[in-house]
């Protein structure tokens, strides 16, 4: 790893204030990207601005037909939450999938979508659920949030403090992992909202990250069952394609993973 | 360099140390503490797990500074060669390792697990899922899940003893 600078913030503030004088400062959440990435040399931020600390970035609160959860907020912390677990429960089962124990417990929601692999879960609820995202500037929806693959419509100095889930109806997410990394090689998240519409977000499997697929959403609004979303296949074209996976196979993945969540959605 | 200050298996340390010093390399090499083992360096294996204000992470993949003002438990901090932790002497007793290098991992993440999900609470399928970020290329790991299984379950004997 390179020489850096690390700071620890002590309010959204001073981060935005860090990171803007810094010469290449980076928002540090959890570190469980950030570092790796630095410790390969592939980044190498003159500073590290740590936002883990930040009171308004920390927790989960019910708000009126919603949940906002701060950007620091662990997967460990959303997985265990009650209240999650009761109002979002699919939220919490993609949340406890993600990585291993240890990792859960350094991750966070904030750095994961500020982030956005490709492969990363969280963008899927994101979309999904229609969540809203709230950062030092501005209010954003997840769809204008995440750009493309590790890109998102955040300025350099723009910190994620929190980020707003309406309540839905049911909903799911189901993953098929890498047997090595557990990074979804396709991961569906199914929504039907409270006003009877449908949203499917697939990650994982996308050239440019997240996606919806309108056709599923179309087929599930009519008629919410497994059967309803079998025969609809995403284009390979769009797919991604690596030594662990051909487009074709993760397109395929696509279609098995979204009948797979509605089924498990209820 | 930076002054972290934290408190290390109950005692209070302050080391100078580089702002991008890993934890694990506090740990290790300004502590001499070498129980905590760095085996992938890439928070795949889990042998350099440690517990930081009560919680499993991999201490390869944080910065010492951001342990600043923690509580960081090792393998050294839970017991020792005359008086063993339940989880370890459960290793001992079921032979939960052959070459010995993720052990210190696995144990951490065993006494983590019991942990949050209470003593006694642990069956096979939790424990080896709980065990995902923990790597063992000797045993095959079922003598691992076992040990950890006895472990549980003596504790919550010793809970139930102790009320």
């Amino acid at each position: 790893m390179y020489e850096t600078t690390y700071h620890r913030a002590g309010s959204v503030g001073e981060a935005s204030d860090l990171v803007s004088k810094a010469e290449d400062g980076k928002i540090l959440g959890g570190g469980q990207t950030l570092l790796p990435t630095m410790k390969q040399r592939l980044a190498s931020p003159s500073d590290l601005v740590d936002v883990t600390k930040i009171a308004e970035m920390n927790g989960i609160c019910e708000g009126d037909g919603s949940l906002s959860i701060g950007a620091a907020t662990t997967h460990a912390e959303v997985a265990a939450s009650d209240l999650v677990k009761s109002k979002l429960p699919s939220l919490a089962g993609l949340a406890g999938g993600i990585g291993d124990p240890a990792v859960r417990h350094m991750g966070t929601i904030g750095g994961s979508i500020a982030n956005n692999d490709p492969a990363a879960d969280y963008p899927a609820a994101l979309v999904a659920l229609g969540a809203t995202v709230v950062t030092s500037k501005r209010s954003l929806s997840a769809e204008d949030f995440f750009v493309g693959m590790f890109d998102t419509a955040l300025d350099e100095d723009e910190i994620v403090v929190s980020v707003t889930f309406p309540l839905i109806e049911k909903g799911a997410y189901a993953k098929y992992p890498n047997p090595a990394s557990r990074y979804a090689m396709a991961g569906v998240y199914v929504a039907k909202h409270q006003d009877g519409s449908v949203r499917v977000a697939v990650t994982g499997a996308g050239h440019y990250g997240v996606f919806r697929v309108d056709g599923m959403e179309a087929a599930l609004a009519g008629n919410w069952s497994p059967d309803a979303v079998a025969s609809i296949k995403v284009d390979a074209g769009s797919m991604l394609h690596d030594i662990h996976g051909s487009a074709a196979y993760r397109a395929n993945l696509v279609t098995v993973m979204a009948k797979r969540a509605v089924s498990a959605a209820g | 360099m930076t002054k972290v200050s934290l408190v290390l298996n109950g005692k209070s340390v302050t080391c100078d140390v580089e702002d991008r010093t890993l934890l694990v390399s506090l740990i290790r090499d300004v502590r001499g503490l070498t129980g905590t083992h760095v085996g992938c360096d890439t928070s795949q294996c889990g042998a350099c797990v440690v517990h930081v204000d009560g919680k499993a992470v991999k201490a390869c993949t944080m910065l010492a500074a951001q342990a600043a003002g923690s509580d960081v438990v090792t393998l050294e901090g839970i017991g020792s060669a005359d008086a063993l932790h339940p989880v370890q002497a459960a290793f001992r007793e079921h032979h939960g390792l052959q070459c010995g290098f993720c052990t210190p991992g696995m144990i951490m993440s065993a006494v983590d697990m019991i942990n949050r999900h209470g003593a006694g609470n642990l069956d096979e399928a939790t424990i080896r899922d709980e065990l995902e970020g923990n790597i063992c290329r000797c045993t095959g790991y079922h003598n691992i899940v076992k040990a950890i299984k006895a472990a549980s379950d003596q504790m919550a004997g010793m809970a139930e003893a102790a009320e």
